[in-house]
């Protein structure tokens, strides 16, 4: 397994370097964003508003973070990966609109997304469902919080991660998606649990 | 006095049950991985294992979706302060989102606002037992939403018996992949009606992965639904691997000679529990986790 550790603002050349299978961490800059934000993100383009903070090169993180308020800031307490697959209806777009070339989650995302990191540089990345605490150690600082009206899962978490990972190039810019090419194994190996039942 | 008492027992359960997994769920994951053969998959185990030993050292919830705040009650008849109960731990779920602390996980379905407090309409939602003599037996049981979006019922045909049971579980683990984050553990209700099949499948959840059915009939089905739904090869998180299924727990009701409803449960690998026995003179015993400084 080849081990990357890579520094944001993440370009389109670093993503086409990586492939599936190949194990990163990340330093720099991530924000959060769920159903709402996406959603609300690309109204605003298409309404011709700007977003209240640039995301061009930032990991984008599929995630709703568990949070403490504290001495008039936030720390982020614990903060696993949600199911990416809810996103996949925006995805394409939105890594075209937003410049977006590493995406963190979990599950995986389906074909049109695995389009749009091929045509746009892009890779998703798998970071292990449930690893919350991990994670949150990982993240140094919150720097923002924007769309708080979305709730606290919802809301756009602007953070600066040290070494955030290990994180499995599930879907690189090739093409090549391990989520489908697994769920592919697993159908054929369906024929053979069926012989012993 | 005791209300005092069963609200902080509430709030420690809750706390245990997010930040420390079982012991049984703990020695599952680290058996799985001294058998998995897949590299990725190991990795994932791994992280699992390096997250969930993060977790009770620093007292930080392993996962960010501490869940849906569900308790389950065993109530000897003779507890003095029954009627009280559910509005104890309802302060004490407030409180514990609070202290702990827990995402604000209640949302209301028609307006979309999030109560804060991981309170709400039925939430926490209380399962109730009643027993005899006078303790009180409380079970924390945060769950998780993206097992839960897997969970399942189907009312099969009772013709195809229990080739049919097999199937079902089979095909329904398939459809759910790594969702679920796997690897999963399957609780499997049979039978009664459709609202008792899944209490069923729910229940089976609290029974620690190394304890079998007590009927060697069902107990047999399990370790054969174990071993037929890790030869999918979905593997940890979906990428692939031995390790799939964790466990899986049957709970039965006798059927309607008409119909043959199997509902699945689905329980992430951050099976999250913990339960403590109150007695009415407030003597308090943990009987999953051991209680850090005693």
């Amino acid at each position: 397994m080849v081990e990357y550790h890579l520094r944001t603002p993440i370009s389109e050349k670093d993503a086409r370097k990586l492939k599936i299978g190949d194990m990163i961490y990340v330093t720099g800059d991530m924000f959060t964003a769920r159903d709402s934000a996406h959603r609300r993100a690309l109204e605003y383009h298409d309404a011709g508003k700007e977003l209240p903070k640039d995301l061009t090169g930032k990991v984008l993180f599929h995630c709703g973070p568990l949070v403490k308020k504290m001495n008039g800031g936030y720390r982020i307490i614990s903060a696993g990966p949600t199911t990416s697959m809810r996103l996949d209806m925006f995805e394409d777009k939105f890594i075209e609109t937003f410049h977006i070339h590493v995406i963190v989650g979990k599950g995986g995302m389906g074909p049109r997304t695995t389009a749009a990191c091929n045509k746009f540089g892009a890779i998703y990345c798998a970071f292990t469902g449930g690893a919350g605490a991990l994670a949150g150690k990982t993240i140094k600082l919150v720097k923002a919080v924007e769309w708080l009206d979305l709730g606290i899962p919802e809301a756009l978490w602007f953070l600066k991660v040290e070494d955030f990972g290990p994180l499995m190039v599930a879907i690189d810019t090739h093409n090549r998606n391990l989520y489908a090419e697994i769920a592919k194994q697993v159908v054929e190996n369906k024929q053979y649990i069926y012989a012993r039942i | 006095m005791l209300d005092a008492v069963i609200e902080n027992t509430a709030i420690n359960l809750l706390k245990l049950a997010v930040t420390e997994l079982p012991l049984d769920i703990k020695q599952g994951i680290k058996m799985a991985l001294e058998q998995e053969r897949n590299d990725i998959a190991r990795n994932q185990l791994n992280t699992i294992i390096k997250n969930f030993e993060l977790g009770a050292n620093t007292n930080t919830p392993i996962c960010q979706d501490t869940g849906t705040i569900i308790f389950y009650l065993t109530v000897g008849e003779k507890f003095p302060i029954i009627s009280r109960l559910p509005q104890i731990l309802k302060r004490a779920t407030k409180r514990a989102s609070e202290i702990i602390p827990l995402r604000p996980n209640a949302v209301n379905p028609f307006t979309n606002k999030n109560s804060g407090d991981n309170t709400g309409k039925y939430i926490p939602f209380i399962n109730w037992e009643i027993t005899s003599g006078d303790a009180l037996k409380i079970t924390a049981f945060p769950k998780g939403g993206g097992s839960e979006n897997t969970s399942t019922i189907r009312m099969l045909n009772p013709g195809l018996g229990i080739k049919g049971i097999k199937r079902f579980i089979v095909d329904t683990i398939i459809l759910a992949g790594g969702k679920p984050c796997t690897p999963v553990i399957l609780g499997i209700g049979i039978g009664g009606g459709t609202d008792i099949a899944i209490k069923l499948a729910k229940k089976a959840l609290l029974r620690p992965l190394s304890r079998h059915h007590a009927e060697s009939e069902v107990a047999k089905l399990e370790e054969e639904l174990l071993i037929l739904t890790n030869m999918t090869g979905i593997g940890p998180m979906g990428l692939g691997g031995d390790t799939t299924v964790l466990g899986v727990n049957i709970e039965y009701a006798h059927r309607h000679p008409g119909s043959f409803p199997v509902a699945i449960a689905f329980q992430c690998w951050a099976a999250r529990k913990a339960s403590a026995k109150i007695s009415p003179d407030g003597r308090v015993e943990y009987l999953t986790h051991k209680i850090k400084g005693d």
